[in-house]
């Protein structure tokens, strides 16, 4: 077993004292940021890319990682104790979770919460590790018709499952291509939409659109919502741990949501929101007490946190070995990896197998300290929903400005932020998705690398992006994201039960 | 769920112009892509073959929104309070008019304080204060510890 004798040493560099430290503080600020509302994973990893440049790759990148579990852990305390979900794929914890706080059994929730998402996390990182040599050899044989295809799979699912139509995805995902364009182009030399502007010869920064959209845009919209934004925080009444029936009621819901999830989070189709949705229709559907449903029922709770959770580590699977990002985490995440000159995909495992290996291992270690942190100190993490929201979005700007300006002092950089801040506020206020645009920004000039690649090999005939099969194959499955809610829709009459958003 | 028939609220004004900037951006993308397919002419697949097909999408799409703003609007949106967000932008704004001679503190402590007010928490004066102090404490820690080269002001070059 190739996989257990990589991760065994994988275990070695993770268990550095370093990589600890690294860990439990990604861990830790995940957490936070999960908790307080208009802050995500994806923004706090943005924010933090300038300022680990000149750290350690595999440290850095380990506490990337827990940032990323952390913050599907504190989503669901905010989403539980708030119903103001801190990530998108909260949202249906929300549903029960609050109910439970509400009719007083917040502990058992939390509880519930946390046990799932551990069990789930630590089954998927485990699926990760099994399955990633095996996508590895599949991948190294294929050609950059076959990657090309892989990104158009890419780009189709994500902006096929953000947003409330396929129309605004699309149109999301196009002006993220279009941003990607910018600046000078690396095979000819020539600069593009720069229309002379010399700041923009470097294209734009991921990282600058990425905390434009999520911290500046976020803000606005809340700031434009004013007086209507009204939240009451539920405290957490009695004990923190579950009774006999929560765990006989838990278990079940905590393994079927792990089935559900790792799978569909590592199909390149992406997301962690539709399992969770799928996990709670299957749960209120075997529940022996259908009638709790929409008054606090904790397999509503246990199904789709396990389920969010063990998406997480799946989406991980085509970004670790194919370099495919297929959420907005995913996506800065790729970036981190780039700013230390790593390429993921198959390669990385050849060339860095302790830096990968070490990351894989470091996420089970993330997850044992998050259930640690979770149980236990959730009366801390509860006081952040406290602080006042004009001290939160003010010190969110703070971040994000003092981000942008670390990595580029630039007042034209500055000036980009502001715009695409507006940009993200528009997007928000319409109802187009953000995810696709930062994906779009990161792929898209990847996807334009293959695409000349491919048709320089065939001396420009357009024929060869179809003639392989896997390319076909990806393709076709393209073709169905993207037009398979319409047929939904034509064949059943309703609208595809898709449609969350985010992170 | 579906509000398939129509509305009676007529266009989506606000979609209607979002697919005419689209439009517009597809223009100008289609514009560079044609002035590079003229200056590098010399390979098949040059610089100009992906912004080409970008602008084609872009037109398309701008034409799919324009189709769905005519259907009406699909969904109620509530007012938005101007006020508050004027706030937020002239923080955003302040700090870069302030930071090339005022330098990253006052800059920031002016973007705190201005934001602070949006969401409905004064007295002004006070958050500029607070602000600064805290984004001095930032400065410190990031410009020393993790050498991040910050604008320097007045404030800055005490240290």
């Amino acid at each position: 077993m190739e996989s257990f004798a990589a991760l065994a040493q994988g275990v070695m560099v993770a268990l550095q004292p370093a990589n600890l430290l690294f860990a439990f503080v990604g861990v830790m600020l995940g957490t936070a940021v999960g908790v307080l509302p208009g802050i995500g994973p994806a923004l706090t990893v943005a924010l933090l890319l300038p300022i680990t440049f000149k750290l350690d790759p595999a440290g850095s990148l380990i506490m990337f990682a827990g940032i990323y579990y952390g913050g599907m852990y504190g989503g669901s305390t905010a989403s539980i104790l708030l119903n103001t979900p801190g990530e998108s794929s909260s949202i249906v914890t929300a549903l029960e979770g609050n109910k439970m706080a509400r009719a007083g059994r917040g502990g058992p929730a939390l509880a519930t919460a946390a046990i799932g998402s551990f069990v789930a996390g630590t089954i998927a990182t485990l699926g990760l590790a099994l399955i990633a040599p095996t996508v590895v050899d599949i991948a190294i044989s294929f050609g950059p018709e076959d990657y090309f295809a892989l990104m158009v799979l890419a780009f189709c699912t994500v902006s096929a499952a953000f947003g409330s139509s396929v129309t605004r995805g699309l149109t999301s995902l196009f002006i993220g291509l279009t941003l990607g364009l910018i600046g000078i182009d690396l095979q000819s030399g020539q600069a593009r939409l720069s229309f002379g502007i010399p700041d923009l010869l470097d294209g734009v920064e991921v990282t600058t659109l990425a905390v434009a959209l999520f911290a500046i845009g976020e803000t606005l919209s809340v700031a434009a919502a004013g007086a209507r934004a009204d939240e009451i925080i539920e405290p957490v009444k009695g004990s923190v741990f579950m009774n006999r029936e929560d765990w006989k009621r838990s278990w079940k819901p905590w393994l079927r949501g792990t089935v559900l999830g790792f799978p569909i989070g590592a199909m390149p189709a992406g997301g962690a929101e539709i399992p969770t949705f799928l996990s709670y229709a299957l749960e209120k559907r075997l529940c022996r007490k259908p009638e709790e449903f929409g008054n606090g029922a904790i397999e509503g709770v246990a199904g789709p946190e396990a389920a969010n959770n063990a998406a997480a580590a799946g989406v991980l699977v085509p970004l670790l070995t194919l370099g495919l990002p297929t959420s907005a985490t995913a996506a800065i995440m790729l970036a981190g990896f780039q700013q230390y000159g790593l390429n993921p995909g198959p390669l990385l495992f050849a060339t860095a197998p302790d830096l990968v290996w070490g990351l894989i291992a470091s996420l089970f270690i993330a997850n044992a300290m998050l259930l640690i942190l979770n149980l236990p100190l959730v009366g801390i993490w509860v006081r952040l929903l406290a602080i006042p929201r004009p001290w939160l979005y003010a010190g969110i700007l703070v971040f994000a400005t003092l981000g942008t300006l670390g990595a580029n002092p630039s007042l034209v950089e500055l000036g980009m932020l502001v715009a695409f801040g507006l940009l993200g506020y528009v997007l928000r206020r319409y109802d187009y998705p953000i995810a696709p645009v930062v994906v779009g920004l990161i792929l898209g000039p990847l996807a334009e690398q293959q695409l000349r690649r491919a048709l320089a090999i065939s001396v420009g005939d357009p024929l060869t992006l179809f003639q392989s099969p896997v390319a076909l194959v990806l393709l076709a499955l393209a073709a169905l994201a993207l037009f398979g809610p319409l047929l939904f829709k034509l064949i059943t009459g309703h609208r595809a039960p898709v449609g969350a958003d985010e992170d | 769920m579906s509000e398939t028939s129509a509305s009676p609220s007529g266009p989506d004004k606000a979609r209607l112009a979002i697919a005419a900037a689209l439009g517009g951006v597809a223009a100008v993308v289609g514009w560079d892509a044609w002035r590079l397919s003229n200056v590098a002419a010399h390979s098949a697949v040059g610089p100009a073959a992906f912004p080409t097909l970008i602008a084609v999408g872009l037109a398309l799409l701008a034409i799919a929104n324009a189709v769905e703003a005519m259907r009406g609007i699909d969904e109620a949106r509530p007012r938005d309070e101007l006020k508050p967000m004027a706030w937020v932008l002239g923080g955003l704004l302040g700090q870069i008019a302030l930071l090339p001679f005022a330098g990253f503190s006052i800059a920031t402590g002016w973007l705190f304080a201005a934001t602070a007010r949006g969401f409905g928490r004064g007295p002004l004066w006070a958050h500029i204060l607070a602000g600064t102090v805290l984004s001095f404490v930032i400065y410190i820690l990031f410009a020393k510890g993790l050498q991040l080269s910050l604008p320097a002001g007045p404030l800055e070059r005490l240290i």
